[in-house]
């Protein structure tokens, strides 16, 4: 792949631990690149390191050794490089709760300085775009847990990135909700061509969303790769579901 | 059943109602220089504030109060914030503000009338050195209790040093700054007292210190109450503001 808009190459990252007695390896030597356009889901248990390797992608942390790049550049070091380029959904929404749904997502907007009408314009649009029209002066409090994700969905979606950055953002909620907003947010990074990362435990979850799937070992590390259309017949998709689940659950007998 | 609005008024004001006729029944029992009427001591009260040259002493008793709570909520601000910035600033200065706290409110007064001449400067002084190490140590608090996933979730988008500070560090920290700046409220208003009646020719605690020379409980009693109703006004003022501000969080129906 040459094109890369996400690259890693052998990148490791260790933390010490919180009694300070030693270090642990969060990302182990770990290598991949990821293509414009591509959506790809990022799987593995609790405590893999998946969201480490997020947060490195994001310029949240820096890797002690290896090389990560996005765009090419360095998203730690030239953090402020990033600025409107890469959008963030986490697993809790993490709305400010002094902030109305509208703020919220105006929130990287006017980071940006956009214009404020037409930021006030965007925002709407992106709240009504997620079924949140109505709801534009509610306080967080006041929305039920999907609502909150939607409106953190349209923050992200709002500042226009080339990338969205997902860490679980469905875990927290019901099933049903849990589905409907996965669609939504397909349709949406396909229908805006963005390139998307999405870190999910739910093997259901990264078929339904990945053109393609990796899945980590403990310390961060790839197990096990492969692509998955949405057209993929039921036979291949169980197949792909069952070397996952042979995957994950190597790596509980050896851990 | 009784209007929620009237029944609140009625047991806010029951407890003062109750004092006033427990003093009332002392004052017709006890001689009037120790336990004047209630009526003398209203009249006195309304006196103050209707006659121009006494409330002057309240206002310049007032003023002294927030220059003071300003001037110290302003260095305690930038305090927090570069404390909150560097461990080094932190070791050196907390320590330092801890002894301060210990330091008794009559001890600085007399610090400044040895130190200083000028009785704005003095008492601006003591005002200022007995509440910053409460405001530094509040608004650190607030700094500190911001919530991490908020903050990762605004540096996401790369903002400025100044968008950050306007954007996520004033919402966080402003419930920290309206309870700092209540609890303060009380010290001052009971320090610039002290202060006045030491060193000032002007003010309640000055006018304090007449009442006491001139053996008129009336006065003294009318002049405290022009200082409690001062704090109460600006209690009052900043609940409102609070409201206001903090109007975002959610309220239980069931009280705890």
């Amino acid at each position: 792949m040459t094109d890369a808009v996400i690259s890693f190459k052998d990148v490791t990252k260790t933390f010490r631990r919180a009694d300070g007695k030693g270090d642990f390896v969060a990302v182990d030597k770990l290598s991949f690149e990821i293509a414009k356009g591509e959506i790809v889901a990022v799987l593995g248990k609790t405590g893999c390191g998946k969201s480490t390797m997020f947060n490195i992608v994001a310029g949240l942390i820096e890797p002690d050794r290896g090389e990560a790049r996005v765009t090419g550049h360095d998203p730690f070091r030239e953090f402020d490089y990033f600025r409107g380029k890469i959008g963030i959904v986490f697993q809790n929404d993490r709305l400010m709760p002094w902030r109305t749904a509208l703020d919220n997502v105006l929130l990287g907007l006017q980071i940006l300085d956009a214009d404020p009408k037409q930021a006030v314009k965007t925002a709407r649009g992106w709240l009504a775009r997620l079924g949140l029209a109505g709801h534009e002066n509610d306080y967080p409090h006041a929305l039920s847990g999907g609502m909150r994700q939607r409106v953190s969905i349209a923050r992200a979606f709002a500042v226009n990135p080339d990338i969205l950055l997902c860490d679980e953002p469905f875990s927290a909620l019901d099933e049903m909700t849990a589905r409907d907003l996965r669609a939504e947010f397909v349709r949406l990074v396909r229908a805006n061509n963005k390139t998307a990362v999405f870190i999910t435990h739910q093997i259901g979850e990264a078929m339904d969303i990945g053109d393609r799937i990796m899945v980590f070992h403990r310390p961060a590390r790839i197990a096990y790769e492969t692509r998955l259309s949405a057209a993929a017949a039921e036979t291949e998709r169980r197949k792909v579901q069952d070397d996952i689940m042979h995957v994950l659950s190597v790596e509980q007998v050896t851990a | 059943m009784m209007n929620a609005g009237i029944a609140r008024v009625l047991q806010a004001t029951a407890g003062m109602i109750f004092l006033a006729v427990v003093w009332q029944i002392l004052s017709m029992t006890l001689p009037p220089f120790l336990f004047p009427p209630v009526p003398e001591i209203i009249s006195r009260t309304i006196e103050i504030l209707i006659t121009g040259a006494l409330l002057t002493d309240v206002l310049l008793t007032a003023a002294r109060i927030f220059g003071g709570l300003f001037g110290a909520f302003i260095i305690g601000a930038i305090l927090a914030l570069l404390i909150a910035r560097s461990k080094t600033l932190e070791n050196f200065v907390s320590p330092v503000l801890t002894f301060f706290q210990g330091i008794p409110a009559l001890s600085w007064v007399v610090f400044a009338i040895i130190w200083f001449h000028g009785t704005e400067f003095r008492v601006l002084f003591i005002m200022i050195m007995t509440t910053l190490p409460a405001f530094t140590f509040q608004i650190l608090d607030s700094i500190r209790s911001m919530s991490k996933d908020l903050f990762e979730m605004t540096m996401s988008f790369r903002p400025s040093r100044w968008t950050l500070f306007r954007f996520l560090i004033v919402p966080t920290i402003v419930p920290g700054i309206l309870t700092a700046w209540k609890v303060n409220l009380g010290n001052a208003a009971r320090v610039v007292v002290v202060a006045e009646l030491v060193g000032a020719t002007g003010g309640v605690g000055y006018q304090l210190l007449r009442q006491q020379q001139l053996f008129d409980m009336a006065g003294a009693m009318a002049w405290t109450l022009q200082l409690v109703l001062f704090v109460l006004v600006v209690q009052q003022t900043i609940n409102a503001i609070e409201a206001w501000a903090l109007r975002y969080r959610p309220v239980s129906e069931r009280g705890i």
